[in-house]
């Protein structure tokens, strides 16, 4: 049987593509982070720095990563269809010991943090969700240069309690995908035994709410009127 | 002593006459119950009493009673085996009931495993799986004097552990995605951690987890309900040595 077709090879794909989507979390929060300020220019210096890198790097990465999200989502879907056809009829009375709300509802929370990537790609990436604002055609001064004001675009986009509300919501969602992902990836792996697992399952879950917190401080900070633009 | 007071319980449990009746819930009462009958000896009461009133007896899958044989398989008030940590069906007894309790009875409910009959299920499939490769085939010669195969004992320990599996299928019952995932890695693990086994470790774990697949099991995703059920306590470790072994097979 082909690695791709077969139950566990496509369970092995779907944690690495999903682990490596949480290393892109994590480095894009930190990233993010300048925003508080620890970058010189802040947020803007450091989104000038990496559209300033050569073009190939940018759109092989930006290909890698969708690579990365849709073979996730495919096998993800398939996967669940599986799953679902294999226990044709529920039990009167549910009583589950170890599954948990977020290992049982990969799927919806997957499906929104999918949802969610699309609105933030319109929203901060093209940045058509709200033109009058966009980065792109405001550009503020750094360094004697004129650079797209994303520190302006993010603050004005968080000011509004819609918009605040949308991302935080997101990450909730993350938060529980990944509260069982991340964990979930080493047992995929074989990296895990019955010593080892206890304490994979804590930090997964703990990298996870470290991910949410570092996230929606970005959001609740601006709308909160400490993070000024 | 409370030895000589009965309990009345009500029992709904899963009646279906064939394999092709959409079955439904029917209500008994199991009368005269004291703390001392297994839950079998209980449904045995209540099928007496079927039997005296002429109707049909709830037919449920039974053999050695001291859980061994792995053959009762029910699921009680949503979890297979009735949940009492390390029990089988036959070992449960009816002090974790108190009077006047309403029991949900249910068979394993997977679509590999089909329904023979009210609470007997077809679990042929796990034996589909052992043929794909569950078994060694390499000449070993004639039986080797005690410890002249050398295993130390932790290794021997764990394989040991993993041969604990009695086959009842509770894994796949208890698996919201009705995959046999437990019973494979622990089959698949006790063969590969023995000397003996490890000449066709690669070939047998390809095998048997296609095998699985084909046989309509649900794919593993790590809800980790199967080890929380087995009666015999086999750990959701095996499961991820079985992945290491199939990664492991991709190379060999």
């Amino acid at each position: 049987m082909q690695f791709t077709s077969s139950s566990i090879g496509r369970k092995i794909l779907m944690a690495i593509t999903g682990q490596a989507m949480v290393l892109f979390a994590v480095v894009h929060l930190l990233g993010n982070s300048s925003i508080f300020g620890w970058l010189t220019g802040g947020i803007n210096a450091y989104a000038e720095h990496l559209h300033s890198l050569p073009l190939p790097i940018i759109i092989g990465f930006r290909l890698a990563l969708l690579a990365l999200v849709c073979v996730h989502i495919w096998f993800g879907i398939q996967l669940t269809l599986e799953n679902r056809d294999a226990r044709t009829q529920e039990y009167a009375v549910k009583s589950t010991q170890k599954t948990t709300f977020a290992s049982e509802n990969m799927i919806w929370t997957g499906s929104l943090i999918a949802l969610f990537l699309v609105y933030h790609l319109l929203h901060f990436t093209f940045q058509i969700v709200s033109p009058e604002t966009a980065a792109l055609s405001n550009l503020v001064p750094l360094h004697n240069e004129m650079v797209p004001n994303v520190l302006g675009m993010v603050v004005t986009g968080f000011k509004n309690v819609f918009v605040s509300l949308i991302y935080v919501g997101a990450m909730v969602a993350l938060f529980l995908h990944l509260s069982h992902g991340i964990q979930s990836f080493f047992q995929t792996m074989g990296w895990s035994n019955d010593r080892s697992q206890p304490l994979i399952i804590r930090l997964g879950t703990l990298v996870a709410l470290g991910l949410f917190l570092g996230y929606v401080t970005i959001p609740l900070t601006i709308f909160a009127g400490i993070l000024k633009g | 002593m409370s030895d000589h007071k009965t309990m009345t319980l009500t029992l709904i449990v899963w009646r279906q006459k064939s394999a092709t009746d959409p079955g439904k819930f029917e209500t008994y009462t199991a009368k005269n119950i004291t703390s001392h009958h297994s839950f079998l000896e209980m449904l045995d009461c209540v099928n007496e009493d079927l039997i005296n009133d002429d109707k049909e007896p709830i037919v449920f899958d039974h053999d050695c009673r001291e859980g061994i044989c792995g053959m009762c398989s029910q699921v009680i008030n949503g979890k297979p085996h009735g949940g009492q940590e390390r029990t089988t069906v036959c070992q449960l007894h009816m002090r974790k009931f108190k009077d006047g309790d309403t029991i949900y009875i249910e068979p394993w409910r997977a679509r590999a495993f089909p329904i023979v009959k009210d609470l007997i299920v077809d679990r042929a499939a796990l034996d589909t799986i052992i043929q794909a490769g569950g078994y060694t085939s390499c000449h070993t010669g004639g039986v080797p004097d005690g410890n002249a195969v050398m295993i130390p004992k932790p290794i021997a320990e764990e394989a040991t552990d993993a041969a604990e599996c009695i086959g009842c299928g509770a894994c796949v019952a208890g698996c919201p995605n009705g995959a046999a995932m437990l019973f494979t890695g622990a089959k698949v693990s006790q063969l590969a951690l023995l000397p003996q086994g490890r000449p066709e470790a690669a070939a047998r774990v390809l095998k048997m987890t296609a095998a699985a697949s084909d046989c309509g099991f649900g794919n593993c995703t790590n809800h980790y309900e199967c080890g929380a059920v087995c009666p015999k306590g086999v750990d959701v470790k095996f499961i991820a040595r079985m992945n290491r072994e199939f990664l492991k097979a991709q190379f060999a």
